[in-house]
């Protein structure tokens, strides 16, 4: 990355603008104030990313009094096959997702009109619109809200990691160690509490941006009404015959990168693995509940049709037995 | 004579029982499948049994069996409204089950409505729908055990 720009310099005055609070952040452009009842998305242009992680050191930084602050020892755990995960000594990784680090720049060294060129992004939670981690999370920890953010409340997670096993990206991180389980029966039931990009949902509320997206020296993304960002997408692919990733992936996402490659070589060329998410195309992952919601419907009917017809039938052999004596 | 009834002698009486049985099954396993303990507690490793660990799949089940017990409730009820009415008469056991399962059924269609696309509830909702999904369901499983081994069956015939 350093063939960009100089990262650390950088750093430091960008780090500044932002504050540790985002008191003096910049605010949410006026459309998508006051947006209370639509989602919001976010536009995420790589061609403008230099890669320099000033995003990745400001989401670490406002977000740090969110981080976990497990307790050690941790409570033995059973059966012993269920592993710790233990985050709080590699709290500086920026290389991938981490309790401590939900943001992270991916790389991918791709020919862009015939020259081999690195194109660098940031990767976080996509805040599907109909989430998979959410929906299937069995407790309510993990949960969508109105302007389209998938949060989940450090409060009431155990740590399970359903939400990761569902999440097409495996986006959520665990940390062992901290959260409910621990007051519950932490040797038998949950390890923990799962960690992501929960979108800045406190600054969003004041009306501040997200600090990834604040801080940003070439404002690689932008926020705003969903329509409005997915419109925006197209016109820029439509100006560099580019490619959109995210406005149908998991049946729409909030998270629209546009690209001057096509996701497949970005895919392919991207180190992916435990932290490091792919660029699949991915199927909506609660297509089915849609459907059989469906069937749901109609079933109480059919039985109640049923049971309608019985009656009918049992009425008719009556009047058939009166009419025969 | 007042006589708990817990199988008929017509066919629908015979057959009924065993389809809920099975179904009680199908959906306590799956709705247990929702919870991340089949792979913990070493169910997938049953030879055949590995399938319990794949979340998508439990839950494509549950809808399915969600599905037949909506069907089954609209036959039941209509069926008893419509003529055995006449005959039997739900016991008190019958009615706590009743009572648990309708909080079962309502939750769980609540958290049906959860995973629609359109539908955004708030996060104290949310909670509330999913925690006590989960509470009605244990309730049920204790009550209808305990019932099973009093012996006790969901209706009774009426003495004339
Ligand atoms: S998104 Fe912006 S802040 Fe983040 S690495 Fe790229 S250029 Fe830097
Ligand atoms: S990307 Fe994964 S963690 Fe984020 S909202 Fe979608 S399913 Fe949930
Ligand atoms: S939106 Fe907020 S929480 Fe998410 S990556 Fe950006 S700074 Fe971090």
């Amino acid at each position: 990355m350093d063939h960009k720009i100089s990262r650390r310099g950088f750093l430091k005055g960008s780090l500044a603008a932002v504050g540790a609070a985002g008191a003096a952040a910049l605010p949410l452009p006026s459309v998508a104030r006051g947006e209370a009842q639509g989602e919001l998305a976010t536009l995420i242009d790589i061609r403008k990313c230099i890669g320099c992680e000033a995003c990745v050191e400001a989401c670490k930084e406002v977000n740090e009094h969110k981080f976990p602050r497990p307790k050690k020892p941790f409570p033995t755990m059973y059966p012993s096959r269920v592993k710790v995960s233990d985050w709080s000594d590699k709290q500086d990784v920026t290389d991938r997702l981490t309790p401590y680090n939900w943001l992270f720049i991916q790389e991918a060294t791709v020919k862009v009109k015939g020259e081999e060129e690195t194109l660098t992004f940031p990767r976080r939670c996509m805040h599907c619109q109909n989430p998979p981690c959410a929906d299937l999370c069995p407790w309510g920890a993990a949960r969508k809200l109105k302007n389209g953010i998938t949060r989940i409340d450090s409060d009431i997670c155990l740590g399970g990691s359903k939400c990761r096993a569902v999440c097409p990206w495996h986006i959520p991180q665990r940390q062992t160690g901290v959260g409910l389980y621990l007051d519950l029966l932490p040797s038998l039931a949950g390890n923990g509490v799962m960690y992501k990009c929960d979108r800045c949902y406190d600054r969003i509320e004041k009306g501040a941006l997200p600090a990834c997206i604040d801080v940003c020296p070439e404002k690689v993304q932008k926020i705003g009404p969903r329509a409005q960002i997915v419109r925006e997408a197209h016109e820029i692919a439509k100006q560099i015959n580019g490619y959109i990733y995210g406005e149908k992936e998991n049946g729409g996402t909030n998270t629209i990168y546009v690209s001057p490659v096509p996701f497949e070589e970005l895919n392919r060329a991207v180190e992916k693995g435990p932290g490091k998410p792919g660029l699949d195309p991915v199927k909506n992952s609660m297509a089915h509940a849609d459907n059989l919601a469906k069937a749901m419907v109609i079933a109480p009917v059919a039985g109640v049709a049923a049971a309608v017809g019985k009656f009918y039938k049992t009425m008719k052999g009556i009047s058939g037995e009166e009419a025969g004596k | 004579m007042r006589r708990t009834e817990t199988r008929g002698k017509t066919k629908d009486g015979r057959a009924l029982p065993w389809l809920w049985g099975i179904l009680l099954g199908v959906m306590a396993f799956s709705g247990f499948g929702q919870l991340p303990i089949f792979k913990r507690y070493y169910i997938s490793d049953i030879p055949g049994l590995a399938w319990s660990a794949d979340f998508y799949l439990t839950h494509r089940i549950h809808y399915v069996g969600a599905i037949v017990l909506l069907a089954l409730a609209g036959y039941v009820a209509f069926d008893y409204l419509l003529g055995n009415r006449r005959h039997v008469r739900l016991t008190g056991s019958g009615f706590v089950r009743l009572c648990l399962l309708a909080g079962i059924v309502i939750t769980g269609v609540f958290r049906v409505l959860k995973n629609l696309p359109d539908v955004v509830f708030s996060p104290g909702f949310t909670l509330v729908v999913d925690i006590s999904h989960l509470g009605f369901m244990m309730a049920y499983l204790f009550a209808a055990l305990a019932f099973l081994i009093m012996g006790r069956g969901w209706v009774e015939q009426k003495s004339f």
